[in-house]
Protein backbone atom coordinates (compact mmCIF):
# COMPACT_ATOMS: atom_id res chain seq x y z
CA UNK A 1 0.00 0.00 0.00
CA UNK A 2 1.18 3.84 -0.48
CA UNK A 3 2.13 5.33 2.41
CA UNK A 4 -0.66 8.17 1.41
CA UNK A 5 -2.72 5.73 1.11
CA UNK A 6 -2.15 4.47 4.55
CA UNK A 7 -2.29 7.47 6.40
CA UNK A 8 -5.57 7.74 4.59
CA UNK A 9 -6.58 4.74 6.30
CA UNK A 10 -5.37 5.69 9.69
CA UNK A 11 -7.16 9.28 9.18
CA UNK A 12 -10.66 7.48 8.10
CA UNK A 13 -11.16 5.25 10.28
CA UNK A 14 -11.41 8.03 12.81
CA UNK A 15 -13.29 10.10 10.27
CA UNK A 16 -15.36 7.70 8.39
CA UNK A 17 -16.47 5.05 10.81
CA UNK A 18 -19.92 5.51 11.32
CA UNK A 19 -23.15 3.36 9.28
CA UNK A 20 -23.11 5.40 6.20
CA UNK A 21 -26.96 4.48 6.30
CA UNK A 22 -27.25 6.83 9.58
CA UNK A 23 -28.96 10.46 9.58
CA UNK A 24 -27.06 11.76 12.56
CA UNK A 25 -23.93 13.69 11.96
CA UNK A 26 -21.14 11.09 12.02
CA UNK A 27 -23.38 8.57 9.37
CA UNK A 28 -24.02 11.33 6.94
CA UNK A 29 -20.11 12.37 7.21
CA UNK A 30 -19.68 8.75 6.24
CA UNK A 31 -21.94 8.68 3.77
CA UNK A 32 -20.33 11.98 2.42
CA UNK A 33 -16.76 10.39 2.30
CA UNK A 34 -18.01 7.04 0.50
CA UNK A 35 -19.16 9.10 -2.56
CA UNK A 36 -16.08 11.43 -2.99
CA UNK A 37 -14.41 7.51 -2.84
CA UNK A 38 -16.99 6.59 -5.24
CA UNK A 39 -16.47 9.94 -7.44
CA UNK A 40 -12.12 9.15 -7.99
CA UNK A 41 -13.01 5.92 -8.94
CA UNK A 42 -15.51 6.71 -10.94
CA UNK A 43 -13.62 9.30 -12.58
CA UNK A 44 -10.53 7.57 -12.96
CA UNK A 45 -11.97 4.65 -14.56
CA UNK A 46 -14.25 6.57 -16.95
CA UNK A 47 -17.86 5.93 -15.85
CA UNK A 48 -20.38 7.29 -13.56
CA UNK A 49 -20.37 7.16 -9.87
CA UNK A 50 -23.58 5.15 -9.57
CA UNK A 51 -22.20 2.79 -12.15
CA UNK A 52 -19.33 1.93 -9.46
CA UNK A 53 -19.90 -0.67 -6.49
CA UNK A 54 -17.42 -1.09 -3.90
CA UNK A 55 -17.13 -5.19 -2.96
CA UNK A 56 -14.64 -6.66 -0.35
CA UNK A 57 -11.55 -7.89 -3.18
CA UNK A 58 -11.34 -8.11 -6.61
CA UNK A 59 -11.94 -11.77 -6.83
CA UNK A 60 -15.27 -10.52 -5.21
CA UNK A 61 -16.02 -8.45 -7.29
CA UNK A 62 -15.41 -10.86 -10.10
CA UNK A 63 -17.82 -13.52 -9.26
CA UNK A 64 -20.37 -10.75 -8.16
CA UNK A 65 -19.87 -9.34 -12.08
CA UNK A 66 -20.25 -13.17 -13.63
CA UNK A 67 -22.91 -13.70 -10.66
CA UNK A 68 -25.50 -10.87 -12.19
CA UNK A 69 -24.77 -11.17 -15.98
CA UNK A 70 -26.09 -14.96 -15.85
CA UNK A 71 -28.68 -14.20 -13.56
CA UNK A 72 -29.93 -11.36 -16.01
CA UNK A 73 -29.59 -13.36 -19.27
CA UNK A 74 -31.58 -16.88 -17.59
CA UNK A 75 -33.89 -16.84 -19.87
CA UNK A 76 -31.22 -16.87 -22.96
CA UNK A 77 -28.82 -19.65 -22.01
CA UNK A 78 -26.21 -20.50 -19.09
CA UNK A 79 -23.50 -21.27 -21.24
CA UNK A 80 -20.07 -19.42 -20.56
CA UNK A 81 -16.91 -18.81 -22.11
CA UNK A 82 -13.40 -17.52 -20.82
CA UNK A 83 -10.15 -17.61 -21.66
CA UNK A 84 -8.15 -20.42 -19.88
CA UNK A 85 -5.85 -18.55 -18.13
CA UNK A 86 -8.40 -16.03 -16.74
CA UNK A 87 -8.58 -16.19 -12.63
CA UNK A 88 -9.50 -19.37 -10.77
CA UNK A 89 -12.51 -17.04 -9.50
CA UNK A 90 -13.41 -17.42 -13.00
CA UNK A 91 -12.60 -21.00 -13.74
CA UNK A 92 -13.73 -22.43 -10.62
CA UNK A 93 -17.40 -20.79 -10.65
CA UNK A 94 -17.84 -22.03 -14.53
CA UNK A 95 -17.04 -25.51 -13.94
CA UNK A 96 -18.94 -25.78 -10.72
CA UNK A 97 -22.00 -24.34 -12.83
CA UNK A 98 -21.25 -26.73 -15.32
CA UNK A 99 -20.68 -29.93 -13.27
CA UNK A 100 -23.77 -29.08 -11.53
CA UNK A 101 -25.80 -29.19 -14.25
CA UNK A 102 -24.08 -32.01 -15.24
CA UNK A 103 -23.18 -30.29 -18.89
CA UNK A 104 -19.71 -29.97 -19.58
CA UNK A 105 -20.53 -27.87 -22.29
CA UNK A 106 -22.09 -25.03 -20.02
CA UNK A 107 -18.31 -23.60 -19.82
CA UNK A 108 -15.68 -23.56 -21.98
CA UNK A 109 -12.15 -22.79 -21.62
CA UNK A 110 -10.55 -21.18 -24.50
CA UNK A 111 -7.21 -22.07 -24.86
CA UNK A 112 -4.08 -19.81 -25.42
CA UNK A 113 -1.40 -19.51 -27.46
CA UNK A 114 2.58 -19.93 -26.27
CA UNK A 115 2.57 -16.75 -25.23
CA UNK A 116 -0.38 -16.59 -23.29
CA UNK A 117 -2.66 -14.96 -25.28
CA UNK A 118 -6.35 -16.32 -26.15
CA UNK A 119 -6.76 -17.51 -29.76
CA UNK A 120 -9.40 -14.98 -31.00
CA UNK A 121 -10.52 -17.31 -33.86
CA UNK A 122 -11.09 -20.15 -31.01
CA UNK A 123 -12.45 -17.69 -28.79
CA UNK A 124 -14.58 -16.22 -32.04
CA UNK A 125 -16.07 -19.65 -32.57
CA UNK A 126 -16.91 -20.58 -28.77
CA UNK A 127 -18.86 -17.12 -27.88
CA UNK A 128 -20.79 -18.26 -31.21
CA UNK A 129 -22.36 -21.12 -29.84
CA UNK A 130 -26.09 -21.15 -29.03
CA UNK A 131 -26.72 -20.80 -25.61
CA UNK A 132 -23.86 -18.55 -25.13
CA UNK A 133 -24.25 -15.28 -22.59
CA UNK A 134 -21.10 -14.39 -21.69
CA UNK A 135 -17.16 -14.85 -22.10
CA UNK A 136 -14.84 -14.08 -19.63
CA UNK A 137 -11.38 -11.95 -20.50
CA UNK A 138 -9.12 -10.16 -18.90
CA UNK A 139 -7.02 -6.82 -19.62
CA UNK A 140 -3.36 -8.68 -18.92
CA UNK A 141 -2.46 -11.67 -17.20
CA UNK A 142 -0.72 -11.04 -13.69
CA UNK A 143 1.27 -14.26 -13.76
CA UNK A 144 3.00 -13.73 -17.06
CA UNK A 145 1.86 -10.40 -18.07
CA UNK A 146 0.66 -11.05 -21.30
CA UNK A 147 -2.10 -8.26 -22.37
CA UNK A 148 -5.37 -9.69 -24.16
CA UNK A 149 -7.04 -8.57 -27.19
CA UNK A 150 -10.08 -6.93 -25.63
CA UNK A 151 -11.01 -4.87 -28.62
CA UNK A 152 -11.37 -7.71 -30.45
CA UNK A 153 -12.74 -9.59 -27.81
CA UNK A 154 -15.68 -7.38 -27.37
CA UNK A 155 -16.04 -6.96 -31.03
CA UNK A 156 -17.30 -10.96 -31.16
CA UNK A 157 -19.52 -10.88 -28.60
CA UNK A 158 -21.63 -7.80 -29.64
CA UNK A 159 -21.59 -9.37 -33.00
CA UNK A 160 -23.47 -12.94 -31.19
CA UNK A 161 -25.28 -10.13 -28.03
CA UNK A 162 -23.59 -11.38 -25.22
CA UNK A 163 -21.64 -9.75 -22.17
CA UNK A 164 -17.78 -9.54 -22.18
CA UNK A 165 -16.73 -9.99 -18.15
CA UNK A 166 -13.18 -7.99 -17.89
CA UNK A 167 -11.04 -8.31 -15.21
CA UNK A 168 -8.96 -5.51 -14.52
CA UNK A 169 -7.55 -6.81 -11.80
CA UNK A 170 -3.50 -7.35 -13.00
CA UNK A 171 -3.60 -3.87 -14.78
CA UNK A 172 -5.09 -1.09 -12.96
CA UNK A 173 -2.51 1.07 -12.15
CA UNK A 174 0.08 -0.20 -13.96
CA UNK A 175 -1.82 0.54 -17.85
CA UNK A 176 -4.17 2.88 -19.53
CA UNK A 177 -8.00 1.72 -17.96
CA UNK A 178 -9.87 -0.13 -20.00
CA UNK A 179 -12.42 0.75 -22.35
CA UNK A 180 -14.14 -2.31 -23.89
CA UNK A 181 -15.86 -4.38 -21.24
CA UNK A 182 -19.74 -5.08 -20.24
CA UNK A 183 -18.66 -5.57 -16.99
CA UNK A 184 -15.33 -4.88 -15.10
CA UNK A 185 -13.91 -6.03 -11.78
CA UNK A 186 -10.70 -4.01 -10.54
CA UNK A 187 -8.65 -4.54 -6.85
CA UNK A 188 -7.55 -1.51 -4.98
CA UNK A 189 -4.21 -3.15 -4.11
CA UNK A 190 -3.06 -2.90 -7.88
CA UNK A 191 -3.18 0.69 -7.81
CA UNK A 192 -1.22 0.90 -4.06
CA UNK A 193 -4.52 0.61 -2.30
CA UNK A 194 -5.27 -1.22 0.89
CA UNK A 195 -6.23 -4.88 0.72
CA UNK A 196 -10.27 -5.52 1.21
CA UNK A 197 -11.55 -3.45 -1.47
CA UNK A 198 -12.90 -4.32 -4.85
CA UNK A 199 -14.41 -2.49 -7.33
CA UNK A 200 -17.20 -3.66 -9.40
CA UNK A 201 -18.09 -1.49 -13.10
CA UNK A 202 -22.19 -2.32 -14.42
CA UNK A 203 -22.38 0.65 -16.87
CA UNK A 204 -26.32 1.28 -17.42
CA UNK A 205 -26.11 -0.37 -20.91
CA UNK A 206 -25.31 -3.79 -19.21
CA UNK A 207 -27.43 -6.31 -18.40
CA UNK A 208 -26.76 -7.32 -15.17
CA UNK A 209 -29.14 -8.23 -12.00
CA UNK A 210 -28.35 -9.49 -8.36
CA UNK A 211 -29.19 -12.61 -8.10
CA UNK A 212 -30.92 -12.28 -4.48
CA UNK A 213 -33.28 -10.35 -2.71
CA UNK A 214 -33.27 -6.38 -3.27
CA UNK A 215 -30.20 -4.71 -1.32
CA UNK A 216 -29.90 -1.29 -0.39
CA UNK A 217 -26.06 -0.91 -0.47
CA UNK A 218 -23.99 -0.10 -3.34
CA UNK A 219 -26.66 0.63 -5.40
CA UNK A 220 -28.20 -3.16 -5.53
CA UNK A 221 -24.88 -4.77 -6.49
CA UNK A 222 -24.24 -6.35 -3.19
CA UNK A 223 -25.66 -7.44 0.47
CA UNK A 224 -21.78 -6.59 1.86
CA UNK A 225 -21.44 -3.27 3.50
CA UNK A 226 -18.47 -1.69 2.19
CA UNK A 227 -15.51 -0.16 4.82
CA UNK A 228 -15.63 3.34 4.24
CA UNK A 229 -12.09 3.74 4.80
CA UNK A 230 -10.90 1.36 2.64
CA UNK A 231 -12.57 3.17 -0.06
CA UNK A 232 -10.84 6.24 1.22
CA UNK A 233 -7.43 4.78 1.00
CA UNK A 234 -8.45 3.33 -2.19
CA UNK A 235 -9.26 6.37 -4.05
CA UNK A 236 -6.17 8.46 -2.44
CA UNK A 237 -3.96 5.79 -3.71
CA UNK A 238 -5.88 6.08 -7.32
CA UNK A 239 -4.80 9.44 -6.87
CA UNK A 240 -1.58 9.11 -6.52
CA UNK A 241 -0.99 6.44 -9.17
CA UNK A 242 -2.76 7.85 -11.81
CA UNK A 243 -0.69 11.33 -12.09
CA UNK A 244 2.77 9.30 -12.15
CA UNK A 245 1.21 5.98 -13.38
CA UNK A 246 2.83 6.83 -17.44
CA UNK A 247 6.61 7.54 -16.12
CA UNK A 248 6.10 4.58 -13.18
CA UNK A 249 5.37 2.25 -15.98
CA UNK A 250 7.97 3.35 -18.51
CA UNK A 251 10.68 2.81 -15.34
CA UNK A 252 9.29 -0.59 -14.49
CA UNK A 253 9.60 -1.36 -18.18
CA UNK A 254 13.07 0.04 -18.21
CA UNK A 255 13.94 -2.62 -15.18
CA UNK A 256 12.07 -6.02 -16.38
CA UNK A 257 14.01 -5.16 -19.67
CA UNK A 258 17.02 -5.84 -17.04
CA UNK A 259 15.51 -8.24 -15.17
CA UNK A 260 15.02 -10.42 -18.82
CA UNK A 261 17.95 -9.61 -20.17
CA UNK A 262 19.94 -11.18 -16.62
CA UNK A 263 17.41 -14.18 -16.77
CA UNK A 264 17.82 -14.88 -20.37
CA UNK A 265 21.53 -15.45 -19.43
CA UNK A 266 20.74 -18.54 -16.48
CA UNK A 267 21.80 -21.98 -18.12
CA UNK A 268 18.01 -23.80 -19.34
CA UNK A 269 15.45 -21.23 -19.12
CA UNK A 270 12.42 -20.38 -20.64
CA UNK A 271 11.39 -16.78 -19.53
CA UNK A 272 7.25 -16.31 -20.62
CA UNK A 273 4.99 -14.67 -21.36
CA UNK A 274 4.70 -11.48 -24.49
CA UNK A 275 8.24 -10.02 -24.02
CA UNK A 276 6.43 -6.63 -26.06
CA UNK A 277 2.86 -6.76 -25.82
CA UNK A 278 2.57 -6.92 -21.55
CA UNK A 279 2.23 -5.12 -18.21
CA UNK A 280 5.73 -3.08 -17.46
CA UNK A 281 5.90 -4.49 -14.22
CA UNK A 282 5.86 -8.47 -14.70
CA UNK A 283 8.96 -11.19 -15.61
CA UNK A 284 8.52 -14.80 -15.28
CA UNK A 285 10.66 -17.36 -16.48
CA UNK A 286 11.36 -21.15 -15.84
CA UNK A 287 14.61 -22.81 -14.65
CA UNK A 288 15.03 -26.59 -15.91
CA UNK A 289 15.87 -28.85 -13.23
CA UNK A 290 15.26 -26.11 -10.62
CA UNK A 291 12.53 -27.29 -7.62
CA UNK A 292 10.99 -23.86 -7.58
CA UNK A 293 10.41 -24.32 -3.76
CA UNK A 294 13.84 -24.17 -3.14
CA UNK A 295 14.71 -21.51 -5.01
CA UNK A 296 11.91 -19.10 -3.87
CA UNK A 297 13.63 -19.97 -0.08
CA UNK A 298 16.97 -19.26 -1.42
CA UNK A 299 15.93 -16.12 -2.71
CA UNK A 300 13.89 -15.04 0.55
CA UNK A 301 17.24 -16.03 2.55
CA UNK A 302 18.86 -13.69 0.61
CA UNK A 303 16.38 -10.75 1.54
CA UNK A 304 14.14 -11.19 -1.96
CA UNK A 305 10.23 -12.25 -2.18
CA UNK A 306 9.64 -13.78 -5.60
CA UNK A 307 6.18 -15.73 -6.37
CA UNK A 308 5.73 -18.63 -8.05
CA UNK A 309 3.56 -20.84 -10.75
CA UNK A 310 5.19 -24.14 -10.05
CA UNK A 311 3.62 -27.30 -8.45
CA UNK A 312 5.37 -27.49 -5.38
CA UNK A 313 5.07 -23.87 -3.85
CA UNK A 314 0.78 -24.25 -4.15
CA UNK A 315 -1.23 -26.15 -1.69
CA UNK A 316 -2.77 -28.09 -3.76
CA UNK A 317 0.89 -29.07 -5.48
CA UNK A 318 -0.67 -28.37 -9.17
CA UNK A 319 1.24 -26.42 -11.22
CA UNK A 320 0.28 -22.72 -12.38
CA UNK A 321 -2.71 -23.12 -14.63
CA UNK A 322 -1.25 -20.07 -16.45
CA UNK A 323 2.04 -21.67 -17.20
CA UNK A 324 0.22 -25.30 -18.15
CA UNK A 325 -1.97 -23.94 -20.90
CA UNK A 326 0.59 -21.94 -22.20
CA UNK A 327 2.51 -25.76 -22.27
CA UNK A 328 5.81 -24.20 -21.12
CA UNK A 329 7.64 -25.98 -18.12
CA UNK A 330 6.05 -25.24 -14.94
CA UNK A 331 8.90 -25.90 -12.39
CA UNK A 332 11.55 -23.90 -11.30
CA UNK A 333 8.89 -21.09 -11.52
CA UNK A 334 9.91 -17.54 -10.83
CA UNK A 335 8.11 -14.50 -11.01
CA UNK A 336 9.09 -11.26 -10.36
CA UNK A 337 6.10 -8.64 -9.91
CA UNK A 338 7.82 -5.02 -8.99
CA UNK A 339 5.82 -2.68 -6.41
CA UNK A 340 4.73 1.04 -7.28
CA UNK A 341 8.07 3.29 -6.05
CA UNK A 342 7.10 4.77 -3.49
CA UNK A 343 6.51 1.64 -1.52
CA UNK A 344 9.95 0.46 -2.42
CA UNK A 345 12.09 3.86 -3.20
CA UNK A 346 15.51 1.53 -3.24
CA UNK A 347 14.32 -0.90 -5.75
CA UNK A 348 17.24 -0.21 -8.58
CA UNK A 349 19.16 -0.82 -6.24
CA UNK A 350 17.56 -4.02 -5.05
CA UNK A 351 16.96 -5.32 -8.64
CA UNK A 352 20.73 -4.94 -9.23
CA UNK A 353 21.54 -6.68 -6.44
CA UNK A 354 19.07 -9.56 -7.64
CA UNK A 355 20.51 -9.47 -10.74
CA UNK A 356 23.93 -10.08 -9.67
CA UNK A 357 22.88 -13.23 -6.67
CA UNK A 358 20.44 -14.85 -8.84
CA UNK A 359 22.84 -17.24 -11.10
CA UNK A 360 24.60 -18.32 -7.72
CA UNK A 361 21.07 -19.01 -6.02
CA UNK A 362 20.23 -21.02 -9.17
CA UNK A 363 23.55 -22.91 -9.06
CA UNK A 364 22.87 -22.94 -5.26
CA UNK A 365 19.73 -25.18 -6.02
CA UNK A 366 20.85 -26.90 -8.95
CA UNK A 367 23.88 -28.28 -6.97
CA UNK A 368 21.52 -29.60 -4.07
CA UNK A 369 19.68 -31.85 -6.65
CA UNK A 370 23.10 -32.92 -8.70
CA UNK A 371 21.94 -31.66 -11.88
CA UNK A 372 25.16 -30.01 -13.04
CA UNK A 373 25.77 -31.97 -16.21
CA UNK A 374 22.55 -32.87 -17.52
CA UNK B 1 22.65 -40.38 -36.74
CA UNK B 2 19.52 -42.62 -37.78
CA UNK B 3 17.51 -43.96 -35.10
CA UNK B 4 19.03 -47.55 -34.17
CA UNK B 5 16.00 -50.57 -33.89
CA UNK B 6 17.86 -52.34 -31.44
CA UNK B 7 17.40 -49.55 -29.33
CA UNK B 8 14.01 -49.04 -30.04
CA UNK B 9 13.42 -52.38 -29.59
CA UNK B 10 14.84 -52.31 -25.63
CA UNK B 11 13.08 -49.20 -24.62
CA UNK B 12 14.46 -47.54 -21.32
CA UNK B 13 11.82 -47.52 -18.24
CA UNK B 14 12.25 -44.81 -15.87
CA UNK B 15 9.90 -45.28 -12.98
CA UNK B 16 9.26 -42.03 -11.57
CA UNK B 17 5.65 -42.60 -9.92
CA UNK B 18 5.73 -41.06 -6.59
CA UNK B 19 8.50 -38.42 -7.46
CA UNK B 20 7.29 -35.04 -7.40
CA UNK B 21 8.64 -32.10 -9.76
CA UNK B 22 11.26 -31.64 -10.89
CA UNK B 23 12.21 -35.18 -10.51
CA UNK B 24 10.57 -36.86 -12.86
CA UNK B 25 12.15 -34.23 -15.67
CA UNK B 26 15.76 -35.26 -14.07
CA UNK B 27 15.16 -38.84 -14.03
CA UNK B 28 14.62 -38.89 -17.66
CA UNK B 29 17.40 -36.52 -18.59
CA UNK B 30 19.69 -38.53 -16.14
CA UNK B 31 18.86 -41.65 -18.52
CA UNK B 32 18.77 -39.64 -21.84
CA UNK B 33 22.21 -38.47 -21.11
CA UNK B 34 24.29 -41.18 -22.30
CA UNK B 35 21.97 -42.92 -24.74
CA UNK B 36 22.32 -42.85 -28.40
CA UNK B 37 19.55 -41.32 -30.89
CA UNK B 38 16.81 -43.00 -31.64
CA UNK B 39 16.67 -44.47 -28.25
CA UNK B 40 13.05 -44.94 -26.75
CA UNK B 41 12.64 -43.87 -23.20
CA UNK B 42 9.25 -44.53 -21.26
CA UNK B 43 8.95 -42.58 -18.23
CA UNK B 44 6.32 -43.47 -15.94
CA UNK B 45 5.10 -40.24 -13.72
CA UNK B 46 2.10 -39.52 -10.72
CA UNK B 47 3.26 -35.86 -10.43
CA UNK B 48 0.56 -33.42 -12.16
CA UNK B 49 3.27 -31.45 -13.49
CA UNK B 50 5.09 -34.10 -15.74
CA UNK B 51 1.97 -33.50 -17.79
CA UNK B 52 3.51 -30.25 -18.97
CA UNK B 53 7.38 -30.49 -17.82
CA UNK B 54 7.94 -33.97 -19.77
CA UNK B 55 6.72 -32.18 -23.12
CA UNK B 56 8.29 -28.92 -22.31
CA UNK B 57 11.73 -30.66 -21.69
CA UNK B 58 11.44 -32.56 -25.04
CA UNK B 59 10.79 -29.23 -26.60
CA UNK B 60 13.78 -27.73 -25.38
CA UNK B 61 15.92 -30.35 -25.66
CA UNK B 62 14.70 -31.25 -29.07
CA UNK B 63 13.99 -34.87 -28.54
CA UNK B 64 10.43 -36.15 -29.96
CA UNK B 65 7.64 -36.73 -27.43
CA UNK B 66 6.26 -39.83 -29.31
CA UNK B 67 3.14 -40.53 -27.14
CA UNK B 68 1.30 -39.39 -24.03
CA UNK B 69 -1.41 -42.31 -22.34
CA UNK B 70 -3.44 -41.77 -18.87
CA UNK B 71 -3.19 -44.96 -17.35
CA UNK B 72 -6.57 -45.26 -15.75
CA UNK B 73 -6.62 -48.75 -15.10
CA UNK B 74 -4.80 -49.44 -12.38
CA UNK B 75 -5.12 -48.90 -8.45
CA UNK B 76 -2.94 -45.66 -8.81
CA UNK B 77 -3.34 -43.58 -12.00
CA UNK B 78 0.12 -42.78 -13.78
CA UNK B 79 0.78 -41.14 -16.81
CA UNK B 80 3.13 -42.68 -19.23
CA UNK B 81 5.49 -41.25 -21.84
CA UNK B 82 7.42 -42.83 -24.93
CA UNK B 83 10.00 -40.09 -25.60
CA UNK B 84 12.80 -40.86 -28.58
CA UNK B 85 15.98 -39.19 -28.60
CA UNK B 86 17.05 -37.21 -31.39
CA UNK B 87 20.84 -36.60 -32.15
CA UNK B 88 22.29 -34.93 -28.87
CA UNK B 89 22.93 -30.85 -30.23
CA UNK B 90 26.36 -30.60 -32.14
CA UNK B 91 28.73 -29.22 -29.59
CA UNK B 92 29.60 -25.76 -29.52
CA UNK B 93 32.64 -25.12 -31.28
CA UNK B 94 35.93 -24.08 -29.84
CA UNK B 95 34.22 -23.35 -26.77
CA UNK B 96 35.08 -25.69 -24.93
CA UNK B 97 31.86 -25.90 -23.16
CA UNK B 98 30.56 -29.36 -24.45
CA UNK B 99 26.87 -28.99 -22.51
CA UNK B 100 26.45 -25.31 -23.76
CA UNK B 101 22.99 -24.61 -25.00
CA UNK B 102 20.74 -21.49 -26.09
CA UNK B 103 18.17 -20.54 -23.48
CA UNK B 104 14.74 -20.00 -25.31
CA UNK B 105 12.16 -17.41 -25.26
CA UNK B 106 8.93 -17.94 -25.32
Amino acid sequence: MLPTARATLLAALDEGWADPRRLYSEGRRARALLDQAREVIAHGLGVRPAEVSFLPSGPAALRTGLAGLRYAARRHGARMVASAVEHSAILTTGRFHAAAAQDPGLFEEVRVDPLGRVDLSALETAVAAGGTILAAVQTANGEIGTRQPLERAHAACRTHGIALLVDAMASLGRDPVPEHFDVLAGDARSWGGPGGLGVLVVPERTRWRRPGPVSELEDGRTDVEPVVAFALAAAEAWRQTEATRERQSAFSASIVARLRSAARNLPDVEVVGDPDDALPHVLTFSLLYVDGEALVVELDRRGFAVGSGSACTSSTLEPSHVLAAMGVLTHGNVRVTLPLDPVAPTLEDDVSRFIAELPEAVATVRAQLGVSDL
Amino acid sequence: MSPSPSAAANPIEVDARELRCPLPVIRLAEAARDAPAGTQIVVLATDPAARHDIPAWCRMRDHELHEVTDVTDATHPYLRFVVVLRAQRAKAGGSGNARQRPSREM
